[in-house]
């Protein structure tokens, strides 16, 4: 540890937020549907596109019309990328020839990148056309990250309504976000990147003849293209198998620090657009507050895990400086920057990675897997983490409502019975699914048959790929071999529940919101941004996932720490 | 719900050409035509126009007259550059044990026994990283220049002015890149003769 990898961490947080400060602004705009300087440009796209939608941007949809245009979309963005993923090898653009994908890795991987997961079962450059990277991949990651904030808008409207009745209507949100917001940001961030180095072109690989006279062939795809809508939407899903590790994905500390600013700053911008479109502003910030600061200790706890652990297989072989685990580690980004993204990528739901997080220290990868199984809200994927945030805020002042025995209220609504059984709801999808499939597959023969690593850490690579399934994450314990019917099928069960168990119910939860009256608040209600609230707020987070993955955690990641003691002594 | 239908397609069909077709291909002719060289993959060419590598992609020099890279677990042999791979072993893992022990006793041999940093032992994430660290490179110097017949002092020099520091001072670490160092040297103390093993 050192003070340049104190300050990158803390400099890195502090700019993330300061970029999504403005974007949220700018966003509230767009989702109340006022004038922007994109106009211009945008606005003749939207005409057409409406008109060709057939949709009356004007109409309000309650939370149940919502919800079924979310599905509608999904379902035929799912349907599309299934058949152009498996009819690969007879589309176009696929200079390398590979062949369309087996059913059971085409549906893991349509789910996922339609759920904004982007959990990856293949290696990109040995498996993906530029075609399927394109018009496939590179679209939902787009769409599935506009209808993310398609939904966090849809909630930030019903906490602004007095007895309202809309929520407004997906299909503006998703396209209005989508062209105003993602779009132009993805733009600035591709051409940003292939300044600083990465490639953007549709030669697929070129053959190098090294100077040892080797022959090395170089892929190299559009992937500064996709890079930029990767990061800006939380989607991870990599260009190459090793994602924002590869030195053409983030060659540079330069394009690094590009990459893990758009990873988060949207996503802290979306806590902002909601404060402004819900009339909360400095309700919004203590939610920042929240965020930053979960994020800022994970960060450090995995900083500390990967330079203060001692390695037993370097400790055995005399190699001085052996609590540096360099081991996935590459050499521009050190323990500071990799520690820093593995924190900001898990605990938002981006899940694309710099370093393997399968070769981390167990505390250091443990940490990263708790941040995933907190439900992704730290501060979470683009939408989603606002409105896994506002739950967890419902049970918060649910909680501080029973102990001071007064109706629970958040932002001017009374919470009652209804919200918070939806909020439950949505926050037992997490245990059910990350530890009802763990449970089924530590004892399953075809299961364990993808794990590289026994003992406690060949359980943690199944923990941790439920964890990064359900909560649409996608980073992995990539000593898992995944692609294989089990872990594809189920993996892609648990990428659907993670979304639209959660989506629904949270639009729900909107609905319901939506035609309560706005209240004033009074000397009885508990102000929801003041410090007080914050650290209630922690307290409720960590003790909800503490309690419910604690367990698990001892048996994975705790337990081989002190193995890891034991054996470097 | 099927009043839903048509809007799923078409949308999906509209935001395909925009943001599938429109928006990568806008981006590759933008991107070409203003940053040629970064475009193409920072690809580096001989003097008979060949191309030798990418300044961002590591290989696998094993000659005593070059420097070395990190261990590798991208494809059969390491650096394969159209299989990235890192290793994924966890600590306790046996076969990582074995790998780093072998790995040390190898390089005590080549380059002496003095204290070996924690890259030259421990395989990168990419499977392809261009970089060492410069203590791993200073550990390198002797061998280089005893095998070029030069003096240290002028390998150490083509070392440090191929070693980049941290960003702004404080992102990322310092790196000695292995490809660049190497044409360098190359190019300023050709060797008698090219001998790869």
């Amino acid at each position: 540890m050192d003070w340049r990898g104190w300050a990158e961490i803390v400099f890195t947080i502090a700019l993330t937020v300061a970029v999504g400060w403005p974007l949220g602004i700018f966003m509230a705009r767009v989702w109340a549907g006022e004038r922007t300087w994109l106009d211009p440009v945008l606005k003749p796209v939207e005409a057409v596109a409406y008109a060709a939608f057939g949709v009356d941007r004007n109409r309000q949809q309650g939370w149940f019309g919502y919800a079924g245009a979310l599905i509608a979309f999904s379902a035929a963005g799912f349907a599309l990328l299934y058949g152009m993923l498996r009819l690969q090898g007879i589309l176009p653009l696929n200079p390398q020839g590979f062949d369309g994908l087996s059913p059971h890795l085409a549906f893991n991987t349509a789910v996922s990148f339609v759920t904004n997961t982007n959990w990856q079962s293949y290696g990109g450059e040995t498996t993906m056309s530029n075609l399927s990277q394109m018009a496939g991949l590179t679209v939902q990651n787009f769409v599935s990250a506009g209808a993310g904030l398609a939904v966090a808008a849809a909630l930030s409207r019903a906490f602004a309504a007095d007895r309202g009745e809309g929520l407004g209507n997906f299909w503006v949100d998703l396209t209005r976000t989508t062209l105003y917001v993602l779009l132009p940001l993805s733009i600035l961030t591709a051409l940003a990147l292939v300044a600083a180095g990465v490639p953007q072109t549709l030669l697929a690989n070129v053959e190098a003849s090294t100077v040892e006279g080797a022959k090395q062939v170089i892929s190299l795809f559009p992937t500064a293209s996709q890079e930029a809508i990767k990061q800006w939407g939380t989607n991870g899903g990599g260009i190459f198998n090793v994602n924002s590790a590869h030195p053409l994905e983030n060659p540079t500390p330069l394009t690094n620090l590009i990459e893990v600013v758009s990873l988060n700053a949207l996503a802290f911008g979306t806590v902002i657009a909601f404060g402004r479109v819900a009339g909360a502003r400095r309700e919004a910030r203590a939610l920042i507050a929240v965020m930053a600061i979960l994020v800022g200790v994970a960060a450090s706890a995995i900083y500390a895990s990967e330079t203060l652990t001692p390695q037993p297989a370097m400790v055995a072989a005399g190699i001085p400086d052996a609590s540096a685990n360099m081991e996935g580690k590459e050499v521009r980004f050190g323990a500071a920057t990799s520690a820093m993204w593995a924190a900001q990528t898990t605990g938002a739901s981006n899940g694309s990675v710099n370093s393997m997080h399968g070769s981390y220290m167990p505390l250091g990868g443990g940490v990263a897997m708790f941040l995933m199984q907190l439900g992704e809200i730290l501060p979470g994927g683009v939408g989603s983490g606002l409105y896994g945030m506002v739950v967890m805020a419902l049970l918060a002042v649910f909680v501080a409502g029973l102990m001071v025995g007064r109706t629970p209220e958040y932002l001017g609504k009374k919470v009652e019975a209804r919200e918070i059984k939806l909020a439950m709801l949505a926050v037992l999808i997490l245990p059910l699914s990350i530890l009802g499939f763990s449970a089924i597959a530590a004892v399953l023969p075809v299961a364990l048959e993808g794990l590289l690593n026994k003992g406690p850490r060949g359980l943690t690579e199944i923990l941790y790929a439920y964890s990064s399934a359900t909560g649409n994450n996608g980073s992995a314990y990539a000593g898992l071999t995944a692609n294989a019917p089990w872990w594809n099928t189920t993996l892609g069960i648990a990428m659907l529940l993670g979304r639209f168990a959660y989506a629904i119910p949270v639009l729900a939860i909107a609905g319901a919101i939506a035609v309560k009256p706005k209240l004033q608040p009074t000397a009885g209600t508990l102000p929801s941004d003041s410090p007080l609230f914050v650290g209630l707020l922690i307290g409720i987070i960590l003790i909800l996932g503490g309690l419910q993955f604690f367990p698990a955690l001892a048996l994975g990641p705790i337990v081989e720490h002190f193995q890891v003691l034991a054996a470097a002594r | 719900m099927l009043s839903h239908l048509r809007p799923a397609i078409v949308s999906m069909v509209f935001f395909t050409l925009l943001l599938g077709l429109a928006y990568p291909l806008g981006v590759t002719g933008i991107a070409g035509a203003a940053f040629p060289s970064q475009a193409g993959g920072s690809l580096i060419r001989n003097a008979q126009g060949e191309i030798v590598g990418s300044q961002l992609i590591g290989q696998n020099f094993k000659g005593d007259a070059y420097l070395r890279p990190r261990p590798s677990a991208a494809g059969k042999d390491g650096y394969d550059a159209a299989g990235s791979s890192g290793s994924n072993l966890g600590p306790m893992n046996e076969d990582l044990a074995a790998r780093i022990k072998a790995d040390a006793e190898a390089l005590r041999e080549a380059d002496g026994k003095g204290s070996l940093p924690a890259d030259a032992v421990t395989a990168s994430a990419s499977g392809l990283d261009p970089h060492i660290s410069p203590e791993n490179a200073a550990r390198q110097v002797a061998r280089i220049a005893k095998t070029r017949g030069i003096a240290p002092d002028q390998v150490a020099a083509i070392i440090a002015a191929n070693t980049q520091g941290p960003t702004f001072g404080f992102l990322g670490r310092s790196r000695v890149n292995v490809l660049t160092a190497n044409l360098a040297l190359d190019a300023r103390y050709p060797k008698p003769q090219a001998k790869a093993p």
